[in-house]
């Protein structure tokens, strides 16, 4: 498949509900043409991991994800033994009165005994029946710890995976690989000189509108253009935790669950809870008044 | 470093470049490589680490678009030469630069060296390599003399005095307790390991002989480092640097430093510099609200805002002696925000040693009942304290100042 430009990759992701500015346009059509990693650091809830998603939706290929957590290790990340099937199998094949060792030696490390764990799987040949291009998206990377991060730059690097009793499994057209990172510690130099590298910000008012009716057909341009100034409001003001576009997406879902048609002070105070998670937030918004926040901040 | 000799034809050459990786290197192919290796220069000069696999990466990136676009040759550089969120604004700087085709790069990083100086006292921008140096002065310390100093104020030391007590600061391992991780190790006894246990039947043809064991491995646990380096601070925000680099040495991964001025900066990554003096030059190089005003809460507010993650289950030390020109309104706010995240805050303040010191500024009032531990840092053997307290990894039972009563009232 040729995606030609940025431009035709942004048309398609528009097609599956993401709206991408440019420079993400660009990021995305770089790491598919380049096939090198995109990392992807910004706000929590600005679209890093739903990126993953739709660029493997617009491409036609099939996403992996590889969920990072302290402690991960490659048995988590790359493959495992299945030891208590290998174990069954010793003892069916002792039962059924197998002699020769070495055959049933040869049998325990079959790719049938593997269990492929998510970069396998995003590197091996498609089986029957699967798409063989494939998007990896490597989430929270950050939160791994950093003796992971060594091991999946050998990963990254040359997309071969090498299991001592099998042999190498090499990818014959490497994933489209999508890093993201929440900041919560500083990812190796190494790593991110592999990667092409991302920040995302929160979308303008106008691109926020076209998300929310969007993601949320039914949705009528006013309210949507009513949440999209008041979480931009919102964005200004000193809170705990801005809202992000999964924010206003929630707020929005919740509107259209309580039937408002525009958001106005009473549907705002009901539903205000899907925007703002802190008690402290919920605070000071109330104290400036809800009227400001439905005129998106304008002078009441 | 040359940068390109005529600026304005610069993006039709790059482009020129970019085409030349199909037709072979032609003249205007090399020329366009030197705009192109041009750019990457100036994009180091502005202070981005840009090694030639960046620059390659660039040239690939070009390769697949159209660098006669103007935001091609942008978002090509910038996904390539960029390696955080604060490159962005130092890349935006020197893409600026070399569309205008100015010369030279805006000055991004470090003051005159004469500037710093006048901020650190002298003698401790070498006392890395400043053996010889006291070797010819035949310093007039002996071990009596260095136990003295270790009670002394910073503040009230001499010259001479002041170098041997940096040196001693430099010389403090303060280890992190350790906390437990979810990674597991080999144990004795603890709950059954399935893995190895398994696998050890399997070593033996299926027949299960011994259960295995685990336990959760531990880590050091992270420490965050706050210091107020303004005017208030001044006689005592060189010893806090040197502390700060002692405890990112001892720890560098797990262990982050921020300054707090008229702005928050983070020095972590100066000093991780295996040279004490040539981590301080950069440290103090980065920070540029050297000995101006302190808005605590503000600084506070704006930690809490980007780094909250990594004060989280930390041990937290902030510095100051909680002079606030902000609002002490902010300030106990941010404090309370910073305890919930924070395993444990202490507070140093080098006033505390004073006969007679009451926590009196409206600032310190406001923070006390947040803090676990306040604690004095006027002089080594109060810095060794606080290494030991670090160390320790519980709070003791009882601390003068009564911040622990004050937190338990609460």
């Amino acid at each position: 498949m040729d995606l030609g430009s940025p431009d035709e990759l942004a048309r398609r992701l528009a097609d599956t509900g993401y709206l991408a500015d440019d420079g993400l346009a660009t990021a995305a059509y770089l790491a598919w043409a380049m096939r090198k990693p995109l990392f992807c650091e910004g706000e929590a809830g600005v679209g890093k991991t739903s990126l993953a998603a739709a660029l493997a939706e617009a491409t036609g290929a099939e996403l992996i994800r590889l969920q990072c957590y302290e402690g991960i290790d490659a048995s988590q990340a790359l493959y495992d033994w299945d030891f208590p099937r290998q174990l069954l199998h010793l003892r069916a094949a002792e039962a059924a009165g197998v002699a020769d060792v070495r055959t049933l030696e040869g049998e325990l490390y079959d790719r049938r005994f593997l269990i492929a764990r998510p970069l396998l799987r995003a590197i091996e040949p498609a089986g029957p029946g699967q798409a063989d291009r494939k998007v990896l998206l490597i989430d929270e990377v950050d939160r791994a710890d950093d003796e992971f991060e060594a091991f999946l730059l050998e990963v990254l690097s040359d997309f071969a995976i090498t299991v001592p009793e099998l042999g190498t499994i090499a990818a014959v057209h490497p994933p489209v690989v999508v890093v993201t990172s929440n900041r919560t510690r500083d990812v190796h130099d190494a790593l991110k000189r592999r990667c092409l590298y991302h920040w995302l910000d929160h979308p303008s008012v106008e691109r926020e509108i076209a998300i929310i009716q969007r993601r949320l057909p039914g949705i009528s341009q006013r309210l949507a253009a009513g949440i999209a100034a008041a979480t931009a409001h919102l964005r200004s003001l000193d809170l705990l935790k801005p809202p992000g576009i999964a924010e206003s997406l929630d707020w929005a879902a919740a509107l259209r669950t309580v039937q408002a048609d525009r958001l106005d002070e009473a549907a705002a105070d009901r539903t205000l809870g899907a925007v703002l998670k802190h008690k402290e937030d919920l605070e000071l918004v109330r104290g400036q008044g809800l009227d400001v926040l439905v005129a998106g901040g304008a002078a009441r | 470093m040359t940068g390109p000799a005529e600026p304005a034809a610069r993006t039709g050459r790059t482009g020129a470049a970019a085409r030349a990786g199909h037709a072979g290197a032609d003249v205007a192919g090399q020329a366009g490589a030197a705009a192109l290796v041009g750019f990457a220069a100036l994009a180091r000069q502005g202070g981005l680490a840009v090694a030639t696999d960046r620059t390659e990466a660039f040239a690939a990136a070009l390769d697949q678009l159209d660098p006669l676009r103007t935001e091609h040759v942008y978002w090509a550089g910038r996904l390539t030469f960029c390696a955080s969120r604060d490159d962005i604004a130092r890349y935006d700087a020197v893409f600026g630069t070399w569309l205008a085709g100015r010369p030279r790069p805006i000055p991004i990083r470090l003051p005159a060296l004469t500037e710093i100086r006048a901020a650190v006292p002298s003698a401790a921008l070498d006392t890395g390599q400043s053996d010889q140096a006291e070797g010819n002065t035949s310093l007039p310390y002996g071990a009596s003399d260095i136990e003295l100093l270790r009670y002394r104020d910073l503040a009230k030391l001499t010259e001479p005095e002041l170098a041997q007590a940096r040196l001693l600061v430099t010389l403090l391992r303060p280890v992190a307790p350790r906390r437990p991780s979810r990674r597991f190790r080999a144990a004795h006894r603890g709950p059954i390991d399935p893995h190895r246990t398994v696998r050890a039947i399997l070593r033996e043809g299926g027949e299960p002989s011994r259960l295995l064991r685990r336990r959760h491995r531990d880590r050091p646990r992270r420490i965050v480092l706050l210091l107020d380096v303004s005017g208030s601070m001044q006689a005592y925000a060189d010893t806090l640097l040197r502390f700060a680099y002692a405890t990112v040495a001892t720890h560098p991964r797990t262990v982050e430093a921020f300054t707090m001025g008229t702005r928050l900066t983070r020095v972590t990554r100066e000093l991780r510099h295996r040279e004490v003096s040539r981590a301080l030059v950069t440290a103090s190089g980065t920070i540029p609200d050297w000995c101006g005003g302190t808005r605590l809460g503000e600084q506070l507010g704006v930690f809490l805002e980007r780094w909250r993650d990594r004060a989280r289950g930390a041990i937290v030390v902030i510095a100051s002696d909680g002079w606030e020109r902000g609002g002490a309104d902010l300030l106990g706010r941010q404090m309370a925000r910073l305890q919930r995240i924070a395993h444990r805050v202490i507070w140093v303040n080098p006033h505390k040693a004073h006969t007679g010191y009451r926590p009196a500024t409206a600032g310190m009032a406001a923070a006390l009942p947040y803090v676990d531990e306040f604690v004095a840092g006027h002089s080594i053997a109060a810095y060794q304290h606080l290494v030991d307290l670090l160390g320790s990894g519980r709070a003791p039972a009882r601390v003068a100042g009564g911040a622990v009563d004050a937190r338990r009232a609460r």
